[in-house]
């Protein structure tokens, strides 16, 4: 778009960019020094050193065996960590499902003409802000006191924890992917489903054949956001169930958690785990990102 | 015409119900907060009555036996420090790394985008090891650790940003003799502002609620924030004071609740900024 200005005012810029960077270049240490050693000693040398103790024994750092694959042999004979993976792929999914649905229902409902949106986006967007074991101790008392008349309680059954863990994340996200549909929804520009309502589509068809190919991109973001966010949920885990009954709500990250810091002599293990979660999480992505961005419309 | 106005009433009221269901959970946490504590789990639904009613007694606890106030200011001072370290480091580094083209700054950008994607449960054990052994372990070294690790999203954020500015506007203030850190400061970062509220409240909420990260990092037995001594009180075995939890909770979330409806515009707006970058 911008390029077809004309390629002279392209030239000039770039000589200016070039003194520009001259001048800047001096200034290296200043600009980028703070950043990027904060960023070597908090991101990359962790990251290097956990790929290699994940294929080491140790206990701490100093003490580390080159093991090879048997870290990840034992974690792949882990039935409590092959459990909580399903678990996950599972949480993953119905989570997507439930926030999505319900958070484009609300989004729609919500750029209608209503008195009070503004006041209802807010509110619905509230719980976001709360804090990951805030969340689950407030959810906690109330299923407890619901299920305490049916004298069972969230931490005596695995799918009660489950369902809870459903309700309790989709309080939290629904708002937030409500605020991206919202985003994606005014920038429909009007004219076209004006077109498609004057050609005698329903309200059905235009939902479906208009509105829902226009918010591709929205929506490819929404359903990326939470199924990553379903995979790498750990505060609410823990503060909700902390994996009860016997580790049967025990979801990955909670796993390798306890993987690392439950039982010594199994933190190698436990890296070796949290190199599979990353990849797995990076495949995900990938995937996810793949499949969608094919149905979007060019725009 | 008519008819369509009174569906538009029916709509606020069903959403004004749905609203205040939404609510009831930090209601009914809010409630219990003000009675004793052996009645929370027996009746967490009723209204508070002569029997059950204690006033601010379970503030008090919290604050007197669990030190809740060193809590809450510690989790303010990691907050705000981090934010405001992360937000001046990252600004700058991104305008240089997209300004100055070398292949330093193009691996640079590529690491960034690729942290955002890892999982802390990959660095974890082995970040803690480091805040261990460089003394990190303290809430002005967890700064450090925040802005490493924050790194990645801030960064990406503002170099989108940068990229849009016309290079003319810098240009010519170095012309007039401006040194590349008067330009920053006087002509870039006032450019920037829209971006740096984005940036400030995304790692504000996530710097606030973390839990993982500080637990892990800080020395426990001087330092906790508020996600930290919650998750002791009720992990301690034994006798679980609930009252006190109650009050914990309603502390927590009421900083944020201000934040939140002081300036929820630029919260909306941020957050869904954030997200169609991220």
């Amino acid at each position: 778009m911008a390029g077809g200005s004309g390629s002279s005012a392209v030239f000039i810029s770039e000589k200016e960019g070039d003194f520009v960077e001259k001048a800047m270049k001096r200034y290296m240490p200043i600009f980028v020094l703070p950043t990027f050693c904060a960023f070597i000693l908090g991101f990359i040398v962790p990251f290097i050193m956990g790929i290699w103790l994940s294929f080491c024994k140790f206990t701490t750092v100093t003490d580390a065996k080159f093991v090879g694959f048997s870290n990840y042999v034992k974690a792949f004979q882990d039935t409590v960590f092959r459990h909580s993976f399903w678990l996950t792929a599972l949480f993953a999914v119905v989570s997507l499902v439930v926030i999505n649905v319900f958070a484009f229902a609300l989004a729609m409902a919500l750029t209608q003409k209503m008195r009070g949106t503004n006041i209802f986006r807010t509110i619905f967007f509230m719980p976001n802000l709360i804090g990951g074991i805030v969340l689950g101790y407030i959810w906690q008392l109330i299923f407890d006191g619901i299920l305490s008349n049916y004298n069972t309680a969230l931490k005596l059954n695995e799918w009660l924890g489950f369902w809870g863990l459903i309700i309790l994340v989709s309080w939290q996200q629904i708002g937030y992917m409500m605020i991206i549909y919202i985003a994606g929804l005014q920038s429909i520009p009007g004219d076209v489903l004006e077109a498609a309502q004057i050609d005698g589509a329903t309200r059905w068809q235009r939902l479906w054949k208009v509105t829902i190919p226009m918010m591709m991109p929205s929506i490819t973001i929404c359903v990326f956001l939470s199924i990553t966010n379903g995979f790498k949920l750990f505060d609410q885990n823990l503060s909700l169930t902390a994996g009860e009954p016997s580790k049967m709500s025990e979801m990955m990250a909670l796993n390798i958690y306890n993987t690392f810091y439950g039982r010594t002599g199994w933190e190698g293990v436990g890296q070796a785990k949290a190199v599979m979660f990353f990849i797995l999480v990076v495949i995900i992505g990938m995937i996810q990102l793949r499949a969608t961005r094919s149905k979007e419309v060019q725009q | 015409m008519k008819w369509k106005n009174k569906l538009s009433w029916a709509g606020t009221g069903v959403f004004t119900i749905l609203g205040i269901i939404y609510i009831l959970p930090i209601l009914i946490v809010l409630m219990n907060s003000f009675k004793k504590k052996v009645y929370i789990n027996k009746e967490p639904f009723t209204l508070p009555n002569e029997k059950t009613f204690v006033g601010l007694e379970n503030y008090l606890t919290a604050i007197d036996k669990y030190e809740l106030l060193s809590a809450v200011g510690w989790t303010v001072f990691i907050t705000i420090g981090s934010v405001l370290v992360i937000l001046i480091c990252t600004s700058m580094c991104a305008w240089y790394i997209t300004r100055v083209n070398t292949k330093f700054t193009k691996l640079l950008y590529l690491l960034c985008v690729f942290s955002m994607v890892v999982p802390f449960q990959m660095v974890m054990f082995t970040l803690s090891l480091v805040a261990d052994r460089t003394g990190l372990n303290t809430p002005w070294g967890i700064i450090i650790i925040y802005l490493g690790f924050g790194a990645g999203l801030a960064v990406f954020m503002f170099c989108g940003f940068v990229k849009s500015i016309p290079l003319e506007i810098e240009e010519a203030a170095m012309i007039d003799g401006c040194t590349p850190l008067r330009t920053f400061f006087s002509v870039v970062l006032p450019i920037m502002k829209p971006t740096y509220i984005s940036v400030g409240i995304l790692e504000t909420m996530w710097i606030w609620n973390d839990f993982l990260l500080p637990y892990l990092v800080l020395d426990l037995n001087k330092y906790k924030t508020i996600s930290i001594i919650i998750q002791y009180m009720k992990g301690s075995y034994g006798r679980v004071d609930m009252g006190a939890i109650m009050a914990a909770l309603i502390l927590a979330i009421i900083p944020v609740i201000i934040f939140y409806l002081s300036c929820q515009k630029h919260i909306i707006k941020g957050v869904a900024a954030g997200a169609v970058k991220g």
